[in-house]
Order: C-alpha cells, then sequence, then structure tokens
C-alpha cells in the first residue's frame, strides 16, 4: 500500500466519534474607527513601518531614492534603473537599494498590505532589496483581515503576500531588529492610483 | 479611537529588575517610540563581567526516560539564563494578554477556531484528497510520505533529479520531526537554516528549544561565541544588531546560490491548495522565490477548509505567540514560478494514529504558536531543551509520548497542572487535561518509576484504612515521621532540600475534634 | 441543612487551625456541621500521578464517609477538584456521582450557596497578597485568570472585600502557580522551589504582610521557601480570616 493510501486508510479507521460541523463564522465588527487611513498608518508603524501621507505624498520617500544606486520600480509613479520585465533569474534583483511596488489593499486592522506575483513582478524583489516602497490608494483599506480574507486574490494568485512592516527579528535576546533577511525598511506611500 | 489599544506596555512590575539594564537597543517607530512587534520582549541584559556558561539539555540515551528534572536543575544553576528566560517568556505572555484583550470576540474566535480544527480532524481523509487535486491542479507535484524517513526520502530524491546540492529552508517543527537536516547532511545535502534563531541553533549543533524563539534560552553572548566560532566574528563584540547583520551578510551567499529552498507550512487550504506561511523575517520568502526549485514540507493535520477560515486563525496566531496583531509577513504559496518546480510533501508521521486516541487526538488541532510555552512556570525556569524532545512545555508534553511512550514517559510529570496552558490555547486543546490523562496511561502501562508506583500504591492503602492512617498520624509528633509516606512522598527528603519543613502542630485537626467535640457530645 | 466537613489530610497534619476555623466560621451561620470521624483523603495525591487504581480503595472511603449530606464542604479548591472532576476510579454509582456534585470548597460554599452578605466579627487591618490556588481558579472557577477575555470577577476577593481594615495589594503575576503542585514539589524539587521563591519574591515587593489562599498545601510549599529566603511573610487560610482571625 502506498503512503498515501495507508495514511488515508488509516485516518478513516480513526476517525473520532461524535458530531463535528464546520462552524458559521459571523462577521465581526471590525475594531478600527471610521478612519481606516488613520488606523492602518497607526498599526503599521507599531508594526515597524513607515507611512508617508499629505498633499506630496512622494516626499517623504524623495531621499531614499536620491540615495539609491539601484532603483527597482514596478509603478509608474516613480521611475527606476532596474527594469523589472528585463529579470531573468531572481538573484539578479540582489543589488538592488530600493524597489518600489503597488499594494493591491491595505488591511487597517494590522497595518498590512497585499503583493501577489502580479504587482511584484519578481516575487524576490520584494526580500532581496534593502528598502521597499510600497504605494497604497487609501481607497483600498479594508477593515480588518477577515474582509481581507474575503478577497479573490487568494484564490487565483499564485504567489500572494501580506507585508506588515519591515523584516524583523528579536531572536537575540529579543532586541527588535529591523531587517532580519529581508527588508531593512517599508515605507507605504498613501498615492491614490491613477485614474 | 479603536477598540483594540496597539500601544507597547512600559513600566510594568517584573520579578527579575537585576535581568535588564535602563538602556535600550531595540528598534523605535516613526514616532520615536519604542516598538514590540515580532517578539521583541524589552531589552538586552545586563551583561555580567564574566560570562556565564550556557546550560546544555537533557542527556539522551537512546529510549531511556529523559530526566528532564536533571536538566531542569541544570538550567536553574544558571542564574543568568533562567532569569532572562523567564522575564523574556513572560513578557510574551504579557503582550498575548494585552492583544488577547483587545478582541472582545476573543474567546468566541478560538472556540470557532476549534470548531473549524475538529471537522477539519474528523473529515481529514476528504479534506487532504480535495488539496491534493487542487494543488496538482495548481501545477504542483504532490508526494505522500508515512513518517519521518520516508519525508526525508522523498525529498533526498527530488533533490538528486535536480542535481540539486545546497537547500535553504525556513523553520519547520515537521522537519525537526523528521531529523531532516542531520539525514540530509549525511548524504552530501548541504542545509542552511534561515530563521536567525535556527540558523544559530544549527551553528551550535543544538535543537531548537522554543518552537517560534528556537534560541531563546540563549543569551548575546552565548551567541557571540557561536558565532565567533562558526562564523568568524569578533568574540569580544556581542551587539545584538552586529550579531544579526553578520548573520544576514553570511546566509545571504547561500540564498543567492542554493539549489533548492525549503518551507514548513502554517496553514494548509484544501478550497486552493495553498500553503501558508507565516514569519517575521521574510525568510520563508526569500526559501520560496529564489531558488528555482521549492519543496513545503506539510504536516497531515495543517489542513483547513477554506481561505476565509484563514481570517479566524491569522487573528489568532500572531496574538497568542508575540502579542502582535499579525506577523511581519503571511504568505501563500499557491503555484510554481513560470520556470520553476514546486512540490508539496504531505507528512503522516503518527498523526492518523493519533487521531485515533480518544483522550489525545485534539492535540492535532495546535498551530504551534507557542503560548502555552510561554505561559508555563515549569517551562519558563527549565529551558526547552530539558525535555529532550522535538516538542517542549506544555504541548509537548502531551505529542511527545506519541511518538515514544518509553522515552517521554517522564514528560508528563513535568507540570503542576496548573492548567494557564489549556486557557492560553488558542484553538482550545485541554492540555493540562490531557497531561492528567497520560499519567494514567502511563501508570496503568507500567512506564512510570516502580518507586513512584510503589509509593502510590503504599499511599493508597493507608488513606483507604482510617485505622492506619490514624496510626500513622494519630500523635502529632509522629505526624512529620510518618507524612513524608503518604502526605509529602517524601524518601529522600527533597521538600527540605530547598524549603522549610512546616512546624508540627500539638496536634492533629482530628486529635483537636475529639478532644473538644466528641468528648463535650459524650457528656464528658 | 446537614453538612458534612472535610478536613483534608495536610490540613489535618499540619494546619488544623484551618480545619477549626472552618468548622467555626460554619457554625456561626447556624448550620449543623458534621464532622465524619473516619475520613481520610480525597483520593488527589495517586489520581495526579497516575495511579487510579491505587486510588479506588481511598475514593471509595470518601463516598462512604460522605454519603448522605445535603453539601460536603472542605476548605480546599484542589481537593475539591479532585472530588468533582477526577474521582473516577470507582464505579460512578448515583452515590458517587451526588458526593461528587454536592462538594463545595469553602470559598464558593460561602459565595454561590449560602450567599454571605457579611463577616461582622472580621478585621484584618493589613496588606494581604491574595493567592489563587490553581485548582481553585482554573478548576471549579474561583474567579476569572487573566488569561481570559471575560468580565473580572472573583469569589475569594468578594468576601475579602466584606472584611473590615484588609488592603490587598497586586503581584506582577497574579495567577502564577507558586509550583507546589502536588508530587510535583517532591519529584520535581528544583523546579518547584523556584517558582515558591519567585512568587512569595513577588508578594514581598508587593509589600504584602501577610498572603491568604484558600488552599493550605500551597501556603505551606510557599511558608517553606519564604522561610528559607527569610522573607517577612506570614501565610494564613482565607477561612482563618473570615472567622475573624486576629494578626
Amino acid at each position: 500500500m502506498s503512503a498515501r493510501e495507508a495514511t488515508l486508510a488509516a485516518i478513516r479507521q480513526n476517525r473520532p466519534a461524535g458530531d463535528h460541523p464546520l462552524p458559521v463564522v459571523p462577521r465581526f465588527t471590525p475594531l478600527v474607527g471610521d478612519d481606516l487611513v488613520e488606523e492602518f498608518g497607526e498599526r503599521l508603524k507599531r508594526m515597524g513601518g513607515r507611512v508617508s501621507g499629505g498633499p506630496d505624498p512622494l516626499a517623504g520617500v524623495r531621499e531614499r531614492l536620491d540615495a539609491a544606486t539601484v532603483i527597482a520600480s514596478a509603478v509608474p509613479e516613480v521611475a527606476g534603473n532596474r527594469d523589472l520585465s528585463a529579470v531573468q533569474r531572481p538573484q539578479e534583483v540582489d543589488d538592488v537599494d530600493v524597489a518600489v511596488v503597488r499594494a493591491v489593499f491595505g488591511v487597517a486592522e494590522t497595518g498590512s498590505v497585499l503583493f501577489t506575483e502580479g504587482e511584484l513582478v519578481v516575487n524576490a524583489v520584494a526580500y532581496l532589496a534593502q528598502h521597499l516602497i510600497v504605494l497604497l490608494d487609501p481607497a483600498d483599506i479594508l477593515p480588518n483581515i477577515q474582509a481581507a480574507y474575503l478577497r479573490p486574490e487568494f484564490g487565483r494568485s499564485a504567489y500572494a503576500v501580506l507585508h506588515t512592516g519591515p523584516s524583523a527579528t528579536a531572536d537575540i535576546e529579543g532586541v527588535l531588529i529591523h531587517g532580519a533577511q529581508g527588508v531593512r525598511s517599508l515605507t507605504v506611500v498613501l498615492l491614490p492610483r491613477q485614474a | 479611537m479603536s477598540a483594540e489599544d496597539v500601544r507597547p506596555t512600559d513600566g510594568e512590575p517584573t520579578i527579575h529588575p537585576e535581568v535588564r539594564p535602563p538602556s535600550d537597543e531595540g528598534e523605535r517607530g516613526q514616532d520615536g517610540r519604542r516598538l514590540q512587534h515580532a517578539e521583541a520582549a524589552s531589552r538586552p541584559i545586563a551583561a555580567p563581567k564574566v560570562r556565564e556558561k550556557q546550560p546544555r539539555g537533557a542527556k539522551i540515551r537512546g529510549d531511556r526516560p529523559i530526566d528532564q528534572a536533571e536538566a531542569a536543575e541544570r538550567f536553574l544553576a544558571a542564574p543568568l539564563h533562567q532569569a532572562a528566560h523567564d522575564e523574556r517568556l513572560w513578557d510574551l505572555r504579557k503582550k498575548r494578554d494585552t492583544a488577547a484583550h483587545g478582541i472582545p470576540e476573543w474567546e468566541e474566535l478560538r472556540e470557532i477556531a476549534s470548531s473549524i480544527k475538529a471537522h477539519t480532524l474528523s473529515n481529514l481523509d476528504r479534506y487532504l484528497e480535495q488539496f491534493e487535486a487542487a494543488a496538482k491542479a495548481n501545477g504542483v507535484h504532490v508526494h505522500w510520505a508515512a513518517d519521518g524517513a520516508d519525508h526525508n526520502r522523498i525529498v533526498l530524491g527530488i533533490l538528486r533529479d535536480h542535481g540539486a546540492k545546497t537547500l535553504v529552508k525556513s523553520k519547520s517543527m515537521l522537519t525537526e520531526e523528521c531529523g531532516f537536516r542531520h539525514h540530509m547532511a549525511a548524504n552530501g545535502i548541504e542545509i542552511i537554516e534561515t530563521d536567525l534563531g535556527e540558523r544559530i541553533q544549527q551553528l551550535d549543533n543544538e535543537e531548537p528549544s522554543h518552537i517560534v524563539a528556537p534560541a531563546v534560552h540563549k543569551t548575546r553572548m552565548d551567541v557571540a561565541e557561536v558565532f565567533a566560532r562558526t562564523l568568524g566574528t569578533d568574540p569580544e563584540n556581542d551587539d545584538a544588531h552586529y550579531l544579526a547583520e553578520s548573520q544576514r551578510e553570511t546566509t545571504r551567499p547561500y540564498i543567492l546560490n542554493a539549489d533548492a529552498g525549503m518551507t514548513g507550512c502554517n496553514f494548509a487550504i484544501a478550497e486552493t491548495g495553498t500553503v501558508v506561511t507565516c514569519t517575521n523575517e521574510g525568510n520563508a520568502d526569500l526559501s520560496g522565490n529564489v531558488p528555482k526549485l521549492q519543496i513545503h514540507s506539510i504536516g497531515i493535520e495543517k489542513l483547513i477548509p477554506r481561505i476565509e477560515h484563514l481570517g479566524v486563525f491569522i487573528r489568532l496566531l500572531s496574538r497568542s505567540a508575540l502579542g502582535s496583531p499579525i506577523t511581519q509577513y503571511t504568505s501563500h504559496f499557491r503555484g510554481p514560478r513560470a520556470g520553476t518546480e514546486m512540490h508539496m510533501v504531505l507528512v503522516d508521521n503518527g498523526r492518523s494514529a493519533r487521531l485515533g486516541m480518544e483522550e489525545f487526538w485534539t492535540s492535532l488541532k495546535c498551530i504551534r504558536c507557542g503560548a502555552c510555552m510561554n505561559t508555563c512556570p515549569v517551562y519558563r525556569r527549565s529551558g526547552g531543551l530539558s525535555y529532550g524532545a522535538t516538542y517542549s512545555g506544555p504541548i509537548g508534553l502531551i505529542i511527545d509520548p506519541t511518538f515514544n511512550k518509553r522515552k517521554y514517559s517522564t514528560l508528563p510529570f513535568s507540570s503542576t497542572m496548573n492548567g494557564s496552558c489549556t486557557n492560553v490555547c488558542p484553538v482550545k486543546i485541554n492540555i493540562h487535561e490531557q497531561i492528567f490523562a497520560w499519567r494514567k496511561v502511563l501508570a496503568e502501562e507500567h512506564q512510570i518509576p516502580l518507586l513512584k508506583q510503589g509509593m502510590m500504591k503504599a499511599a493508597g492503602a493507608v488513606l483507604s484504612r482510617p485505622a492506619a492512617y490514624r496510626a500513622a498520624i494519630g500523635t502529632a509528633d509522629s505526624a512529620l515521621k510518618v507524612l513524608p509516606r503518604f502526605a509529602v512522598y517524601n524518601p529522600l527528603n527533597t521538600w527540605g532540600k530547598k524549603r522549610e519543613m512546616p512546624e508540627t502542630p500539638k496536634q492533629s485537626f482530628h486529635a483537636w475534634y475529639k478532644q473538644n467535640r466528641m468528648g463535650k457530645e459524650a457528656g464528658k | 441543612m446537614r453538612i458534612g466537613l472535610f478536613v483534608p489530610c495536610y490540613v489535618d497534619a499540619f494546619e488544623p487551625e484551618v480545619g477549626i476555623a472552618t468548622l467555626e466560621l460554619l457554625e456561626r451561620f447556624g448550620l449543623d456541621v458534621e464532622y465524619p470521624f473516619d475520613q481520610t483523603c480525597c483520593g488527589q495525591p495517586m489520581a495526579n500521578t497516575g495511579c487510579h487504581a491505587e486510588a479506588a480503595a481511598t475514593e471509595a472511603l470518601f463516598v462512604r464517609n460522605f454519603s448522605g449530606f445535603d453539601y460536603v464542604v472542605a476548605p480546599s479548591g484542589s481537593c475539591v477538584h479532585q472530588v468533582r472532576e477526577h474521582l473516577t476510579a470507582i464505579p460512578q454509582t448515583d452515590e458517587v456521582l451526588a458526593v461528587r456534585s454536592k462538594t463545595f470548597e469553602l470559598v464558593e460554599f460561602l459565595h454561590d450557596v449560602l450567599k454571605i452578605e457579611e463577616f461582622p466579627w472580621a478585621a484584618f487591618p493589613h496588606k494581604v497578597a491574595y493567592h489563587g490556588n490553581c485548582n481553585a481558579l482554573r478548576g471549579i472557577h474561583h474567579a476569572r485568570p487573566s488569561e481570559i477575555v471575560a468580565p473580572f470577577f472573583s469569589k475569594p476577593l468578594d468576601l475579602l472585600a466584606k472584611v473590615k481594615g484588609i488592603e490587598i495589594v497586586d503581584l506582577a503575576r497574579p495567577d502564577e502557580c507558586c509550583g507546589f503542585g502536588g508530587t510535583f514539589s517532591v519529584f520535581e524539587p528544583a523546579v518547584s522551589a523556584k517558582m515558591g521563591y519567585d512568587k512569595v519574591a513577588d508578594q514581598n515587593r508587593a509589600g504584602a504582610e501577610y498572603v491568604v489562599s484558600s488552599d493550605s498545601s500551597c501556603l505551606m510549599h510557599q511558608k517553606g521557601c519564604a522561610g528559607r529566603l527569610g522573607l517577612p511573610l506570614k501565610y494564613l487560610h482565607i477561612a482563618q480570616v473570615l472567622n475573624g482571625a486576629a494578626a
């Protein structure tokens, strides 16, 4: 008998007694206030991310972009000097200083942003780059995680990922360090999508 | 203003004030306030002049029962390590409380999560078949492994098919269970752990001591020693930032050049064939997105029916583990990138058998958050390595004996059964009741020491016969001599070594009652 | 109302004053309290060690002693938890089930059954740390444990609030186990004692003069630890405080 058949047979043999119906999950009232942009920003900051808004939201990341040698941009709003669509192997983006991508949506409850392979172009750039700049349309902020998981992207993307702040670790004595393996910083720029 | 308070709490009373200095090396947020996400506890340890050597774990002697008490005693003999460990994990427990109390529906979420798991486990055959079909439709190669050896053989086969010699991986308790790293090393495959804590443990040739924070039992001085020895860092520099950066810089080339990448799995979605990982470092995403070949090892109990159920589990997982609303990265791997191959290995390794254990099958609900370890007063004072098993702490006490009843026969006794573990469990596993139930199973199967069982037999004989009991403690001054036999259970006076003995009262309650009450009734 | 008084073996042998206070306190409310003379133990030491067969005869004796009472009352959350949840080594006859369901711990008996509103004789003008014994706290639900998201309540603190002059101090880790754990205290003495040291240090740091609990076994362990560390803490059972013990 194959491992597959043996496992399935043992499961059928050992099925726990009793009735265990799948519960209906109620729609919980979001725990965030009405100002989703404010809530999103506050939570993202607590998770180590940065937020740039106001009338010229890109102003908050201009210094970062100016200091960068290699910029990989997947958005029309920011010009880069590394064409992600021409990348053959993910290893090629290891020298990227700043990557710029647009989020599908944000989540106010946690300060998270979602990307799929469509936004990232090269998935690895969101981790191999030193810094990540994320464009997010304030109109794309969902109230909570429960709402996020009702979105279709999870069912149709080969890769979907929620980023909540930068790469972080506290594995040494609980000392918080950003940039454990992935990006050292994550800044969300609140910039509406171009019409 | 929102209902959930996300502000960090500072200045709470602590029972180990000596451990932390006022200085703070941790990151600050955009608003200048100290950040506490991603398992960050507080401040580094106040460094002693002389480095306190790290206590090592339980001695492993084949199948012989683990002497957890002996290893715990050695851990306690390193007071700095013990105090730092206790303080750090208690801090996570407090953060968990703050996070949980910020969510009015917390207890309802636990109940729902527990029910979803019960439902999935009792229909696991159907959900596994659904998962397999979905994954195959997504272009994923699906494998089934009966046990750990089978898992290792399958992965080795995949690697050899691709001529792969190096593999980067993220943290996975399942692969620890399978002895994966050791098996691969013996077969000429180089494995690199990419989680910082796990990497520290790999370099020190030690097992992870905690399922979320593998190196939580080490001080930064210990890490500096390990890195100096293995990575060539400056042995005098024990700055946590320097050490973490050294690890990043030395691991990056492995990530870029690895032939294959591997992750574990936090949740596997039957409906879509998706593997979900939750990490803070982004290392699972590097392992899954850089090499041309990616492998995901999945314990079969990780299944949940639908994506929407993540809306329950993701809310519970990181809040229970670390007190953060979510991990930095919640990653959903569903299909291969263009031009790459994706494999998923579904591993049984005793899980289908455990499903048939009436009192213990619900331990399969575990989502590996570590909350039971953080709250366990015994774990915090023993260190995870004292359990000598893949799974330590309360969840380990009830899972480990399913792997080896003799070797882990002692573990269910390493508990006061205080029940805090059960209360923090996000999927409501009745952990302390299962500990109690395991003790019964082990006693019935004569897997507890003869001395202990003999003492209980003697105690039962005395306590069931009033005359014998009274003879034993009938006069107050003999109580202390005799009580060890059935009340203090103390053949070697282990009580008195660390604690003052109770004072001997003038008379027992029984004698007082006879003298003051029965005499009166008898008209004395 | 016929009450059967169960005085656990620890109390009988080491803390007879707790048994006396419990008896006197119940009698103050005009109850008919009997002390079955042949009682010994609830069977917990054996059952908690997994040795249920070895506990059976002791459990049977317990049921014989306490059958027929309206209530069985004991000054120990731990023993009551054993009787209510774990007295299962003998066949579960109607008699056994009746005894198990009628067994109450003193605090819950006063709070839930008698619904006592005042203890006019009780004054205790001291700083007190309350120790919630784990079996009382999480096993028979004396209070809302800190882990659970629900409105706060505490039956023992409700009762102590009716004692004149008492001041309850807050611990850094209010619900943390003290490390007694029954046979754990002798089979894992190092961890048990360390937990006890940390507990009494917490009580001392909080400024407590007295530690009050509903369980003598935990108190005996803590008292032993405080004594070894030379801390000036004093330990009393809640029955003694409610019965009007002076310091």
